[in-house]
């Protein structure tokens, strides 16, 4: 039993927070989070160049990580920064393209971070739909809030079927597909994309017969986790902050972080954040297991933990802060719209705990 | 990062297992499973089959008989042995006094009690919490006055559990009341036949005789049972605290009460299906279930920080409020699970060796019982409350 990280990946972590310390401050993030794009270009580039991509897959998809652990320290420290650039996309679309072969260059690009992807999963009011038409598809209906969709060349689609799924690879330019891009509450960008009697051919398809399910899952798993540990990143951007707010405001000639009233609210939420960051190890642990059911049960667990948990330390954070903690100018109050707003994606806490108990 | 026993303490684990397997009698293990309550001989019965072994005081140092387990050998073995359903270990000689003699008592000292706690000829008991003295511990009243060879005490303790069966008693008591509260406090080993003694129980929520108060009118202590130093008292006693603290997660017994939930959940019946398959009931049941199971990774995590050398201390604070509350809300759903069975008042049922019938599912007796008795956890080694503080002050530097 050790809870140390390996060296390499102590330092991947140190060299991405270092980075993101030093190069993304708040008022970078905002002006790109909130700019008109969501996110900022140049930005995403210099990360890009760090290997940060990389660091998601395994040598054999061209990277040098791709472990549960792996994606954790990453997305730990995105989430530390509040980054809103298109890693969700990488690491899920990759994943997909990764577990299918195949789609190869379309792979490498998104590896090495030239290609911006877009994992596009949950249906809006008009389900997307696939005919069948000669040796392809044409594709019908819209996907719901695609994650960082505007930016994306490329979208990784699933489609529900009798049976199995079926995915496909849909590059933004191809004929009938838009996208209606909007900025999100917490800052960055999704959109819904449309497809209206999208033409697709054969080599469209990702992975073969009977394999979709696996493919959805390898990729829904790897946001599941991403998002999970992105959550205890900014929990623990959020405890240090509301910690330092205690010891320097003062209110009746001491500093609040005195009254007892606050320090057992604090104390909770030092509780439950450390509890949720037990959640993500037993998830990235269970993430490269054989054992699929353990995986998936303790993927739910962990994102219904960081739900409940982001929610109740958003509030309390906003609460110990008083006023100031409702300001557009303070950091804070970024960090827990995205604590809350991190439940709206990919399943909130009661989809994940029906699941783990459909799961037991 | 790697969340898995390494071969050895696997292979530890298996000798731990076929230890229970083995050695447990079936009779003290049913009644742990159902929840009795466990009479003297049984505890004594059990303590002598560890200490057989030399599993006893499982901390202890080698030179004093212990067996030499790292933190994560202890781990695995209390909560083997809270799966395999086996009697608690009663802790106050082996877990509580036994470290603070270790550390402060004197040759003589430990010569003289740490065999026979090892072997049972002395059941200890705590006197520690006072009428007025509580979370506001080192507020103790109870005085002890030098005469000659001896230390004349009087005053009272109380909670003092399982003090009715309890030969000997360790004492915090008041040596300097002039001092700073904290600085007047001396550790004493005092004799419960001595005279001037009286204990009278106190019948807790749930019918139990599991606590006492202790009155102490002119007692004399010889001079010789005084630990360590006078007047330094509230050092051993908060060293003693941390040890208090060391199982404190309790994440074996969740484990195994969990369990026990399940089967009864699969087997109690609402709206003509499974209890277990209730939405509501299954929610409740998996949210326990995953606070449970981070807990456990929590646990872990501080007691590798121990065993890297990091400091234990404060964080023992986190582990007792998360465990205890899992522990009190597993306990909760099992009162529930029983539905209006688990209302019937059977005292006699809560005995070991009772043979009657049940009234309603078997076990459904002590459930509310049980319950309400587990209240105790959120109160007992310093009050969650009090941990919260501890958290505040020691870890948030608030």
């Amino acid at each position: 039993m050790n809870f140390e990280h390996t060296d390499d990946r102590r330092m991947l972590a140190d060299t991405l927070v270092r980075a993101l310390r030093d190069g993304y401050p708040i008022e970078t993030r905002n002006a790109g989070a909130y700019g008109e794009t969501g996110y900022d270009a140049g930005v995403w580039q210099q990360l890009t160049e760090l290997g940060i991509v990389s660091a998601l897959f395994d040598e054999a998809t061209g990277g040098f990580g791709g472990s549960g652990f792996d994606i954790m320290v990453v997305f730990e420290a995105l989430g530390r920064a509040l980054v809103v650039e298109p890693f969700l996309g990488a690491l899920m679309a990759g994943r997909a393209l990764a577990k299918a072969g195949g789609h190869d260059e379309t792979l490498a690009g998104i590896v090495s971070g030239e290609t911006i992807a877009a994992f596009a999963h949950d249906d809006g009011a008009t389900p997307v739909t696939a005919t069948k038409s000669g040796d392809g598809w044409t594709l019908s209906g819209t996907k719901a809030v695609v994650s960082q969709a505007g930016a994306a060349s490329v979208f990784v689609v699933t489609v529900e079927q009798d049976g199995d799924p079926l995915v496909l690879l849909v590059p933004a330019d191809t004929a009938g597909v838009s996208v209606r891009s909007f900025n999100v509450v917490e800052g960055g960008a999704a959109g819904d994309v449309t497809f209206e009697n999208v033409t697709l051919g054969a080599d469209a398809r990702v992975g073969g017969e009977g394999q979709g399910q696996a493919i959805v899952d390898a990729a829904v798993g790897a946001g599941l986790l991403a998002l999970s540990a992105e959550a205890v990143g900014a929990m623990e951007f959020v405890k240090e902050a509301t910690l330092g707010y205690l010891r320097d405001r003062k209110q009746f000639g001491v500093p609040i972080g005195k009254f007892q009233a606050l320090q057992h609210r604090m104390a909770t939420v030092l509780l439950e954040i450390e509890q949720a960051h037990s959640a993500v190890i037993n998830a990235a642990s269970a993430f490269d297991g054989d054992d699929t059911k353990a995986r998936e049960r303790a993927l739910a667990a962990a994102k219904y933990t960081i739900g409940r948990t982001g929610a109740l330390v958003a509030e309390e954070t906003i609460q110990l802060h008083g006023g100031i903690g409702m300001t557009w100018e303070y950091a804070v109050s970024h960090y827990a719209k995205r604590l809350v707003m991190i439940d709206h994606q990919l399943g909130d806490e009661d989809y994940h705990l029906q699941r783990y108990i459909a799961l037991g | 990062m790697d969340l898995s026993f390494t071969p050895e303490e696997e292979a530890f684990r298996e000798e731990v297992r076929a230890f229970f397997r083995d050695k447990l009698p079936a009779r003290l293990s049913t009644l742990v499973r159902e929840g009795k309550r466990l009479r003297k001989s049984d505890m004594e019965e059990w303590h002598a089959i560890l200490n057989e072994r030399g599993w006893l005081a499982n901390h202890w140092p080698e030179e004093w008989g212990g067996p030499g387990w790292s933190v994560i050998q202890r781990f695995i073995f209390d909560n083997e042995s809270a799966l395999a359903h086996a009697p608690r270990v009663v802790p106050f000689g082996v877990n509580m006094l036994g470290p603070v003699l270790i550390k402060y008592g004197s040759e003589e000292q430990k010569k003289q009690w740490l065999p026979r706690i090892l072997d049972g000829s002395d059941w200890w008991c705590q006197g520690y919490s006072e009428p007025g003295a509580g979370s506001d511990l080192a507020g103790l009243k109870t005085t002890a006055v030098r005469k000659g060879d001896v230390y004349v005490v009087n005053g009272q303790k109380t909670w003092t559990t399982l003090g009715q069966h309890a030969d000997m008693i360790f004492c915090l008591v008041r040596t300097d009341a002039t001092a700073k509260k904290q600085e007047g406090i001396s550790f004493l080993l005092i004799d419960m036949t001595s005279p001037g003694i009286e204990v009278r129980p106190i019948t807790l929520i749930d019918g139990e005789q599991e606590v006492n108060e202790v009155f102490f009118t002119d007692v004399e202590v010889p001079v010789a049972n005084l630990v360590g130093e006078e007047n330094m008292g509230w050092t051993y006693a908060k060293y003693l605290l941390t040890y208090e603290r060391t199982n404190i997660a309790g994440v074996g017994f969740s484990i195994a009460s969990f369990e026990r939930l399940k089967e009864v959940a699969q087997m109690q019946k609402k709206g003509g299906r499974s209890l277990a398959d209730d939405p509501l009931f299954a929610a409740r049941m998996a949210r326990v279930e995953i606070d449970l199971a981070n807990m456990q990774t929590t646990n872990l995590r501080v007691l590798a920080a121990v065993a890297g050398g990091g400091a234990p201390g404060a964080e023992s604070s986190m582990l007792k409020i998360k465990g205890t509350e899992i522990r009190q809300e597993i306990t909760s759903l099992t009162r529930r699970a029983y539905g209006s069975y688990a209302a019937p008042y059977i005292p006699e049922a809560l005995e070991a060796g009772w043979n009657g019938e049940d009234v309603g599912p078997e076990d459904a007796a002590m459930a509310a019982p049980s319950y309400f008795n587990n209240r105790k956890l959120s109160i007992f080694g310093g009050s969650n409350e009090i941990q919260k503080n501890i958290i505040s002050k020691a870890i948030l530097g608030l």
